[in-house]
């Protein structure tokens, strides 16, 4: 777990790479989970094609030991982009491309805020689609909505943000899919939690964990400047 | 003028390759054609890098028309699109047709010498055609 790594003098860089170790981490233990979901309403691979992806995305991050996080992030994008084998790839790689790309302009709160949504933007642009259609979208975008608010305290309320991606995901099951492979089934897609709302609501868990442990021991926040309060 | 290039895309490398049969069957050698099908692993899913390079083997000064089967095999499709160095993005289309009968009418029309917007029209058309 996180908590065996040092953190007294924790760079930006070390700090992200345990952020993308966690989630990759969290993904591949929930492969099973992930698959169930999607033989109820989609093609089923979902839960394989993350997996695939992540273990990519750990074994790139095990041989290029940068501590350059734009780099980082989008070595994470293209990685879930070639490896993944479904929509999901594209659909999260252009989150990590966008940050990837945008990473050098957050100088602060603000600028991460607005960068984050700027990469949920690239996904729904990517994936065509919009909240309320039973995806991902509908657990990134209430996130990003809640961002300001979470982020206004010196100490964040993770916990809030962890609470809201697993309550947005749960809101899914009585949607009706009208993107991907669970459009097809129409009504009989309603009762089933969608499976990348699902996969996200991990992601985010994963996420709030490490950064709630790194708030605790060091006060970081990850912005290149630091922005400590 | 070169002929457009065709590249299939499907989530079952058996259709892809299927699929290229009945367009080689029509068109002979006479179009650039590549296909490809199934994940990083083999399995049912498509490839961003399978999709790049069916785009380069079947690459044509003309261009290339993409025919997909569905979901993911088209957003991976846009996102190989977009990976493309600048100077061929623009001249990658994915044709929004059924893969296999969209395959063999894009290629008919691309071998008579089409221009990209032709060969994607007439794919297109598909839907109301009847079989």
């Amino acid at each position: 777990m996180a908590s065996t790594q040092p953190h007294a003098t924790q760079t930006q860089g070390a700090l992200l790479r345990r952020l993308v170790l966690a989630v990759a981490d969290r993904v591949i233990e929930s492969a099973e989970e992930l698959t169930r979901l999607d033989q109820a309403i989609g093609d089923g691979d979902h839960g394989l094609n993350m997996k695939r992806g992540f273990e990519a995305v750990r074994a790139a991050l095990a041989s290029d030991p940068t501590d350059d996080c734009g780099a980082l992030l989008l070595g994470v994008g293209r990685t879930l982009v070639m490896k993944v084998g479904g929509a999901s790839g594209p659909l999260y790689g252009s989150f990590f491309l966008q940050l990837g790309k945008d990473w050098a302009q957050i100088s602060d709160r603000a600028t991460l805020i607005a960068c984050l949504r700027k990469s949920v933007d690239a996904v729904a642009s990517r994936g065509k689609s919009h909240p309320g259609q039973k995806t991902m979208l509908d657990v990134l975008f209430p996130l990003v909505d809640a961002l300001p608010g979470v982020l206004e305290t010196q100490l964040p309320d993770l916990a809030r943000l962890r609470d809201l991606a697993a309550e947005r995901a749960q809101a899914t099951i009585p949607m009706l899919a009208e993107r991907g492979r669970a459009s097809f089934l129409k009504e009989r897609s309603i009762g089933h939690m969608d499976p990348g709302a699902a996969s996200s609501s991990l992601m985010v868990t994963a996420v709030c964990e490490v950064l709630g442990e790194a708030f605790r021991t060091s006060g970081a926040l990850l912005t290149p400047a630091g922005d400590q309060p | 003028m070169s002929n457009v290039g065709i590249v299939i895309v499907s989530h079952s490398p058996d259709v892809a390759r299927g699929a290229a049969d009945m367009v080689r069957q029509m068109v002979g050698a006479a179009v650039p054609l590549a296909y490809t099908g199934g994940n990083p692993d083999g399995g049912l899913g498509t490839s961003v890098e399978g999709i790049l390079e069916a785009i380069d083997t079947a690459w044509s000064e003309a261009g290339v028309a993409i025919l997909v089967d569905m979901g993911g095999a088209e957003t991976n499709s846009e996102m190989a699109i977009e990976m493309l160095p600048p100077e061929r993005r623009s001249r990658v289309v994915i044709c929004s047709a059924p893969v296999v009968e969209g395959a063999v009418m894009a290629a008919t029309e691309a071998w008579g010498g089409s221009d990209l917007d032709t060969v994607r029209r007439t794919a297109e058309e598909l839907g109301g055609a009847s079989k």
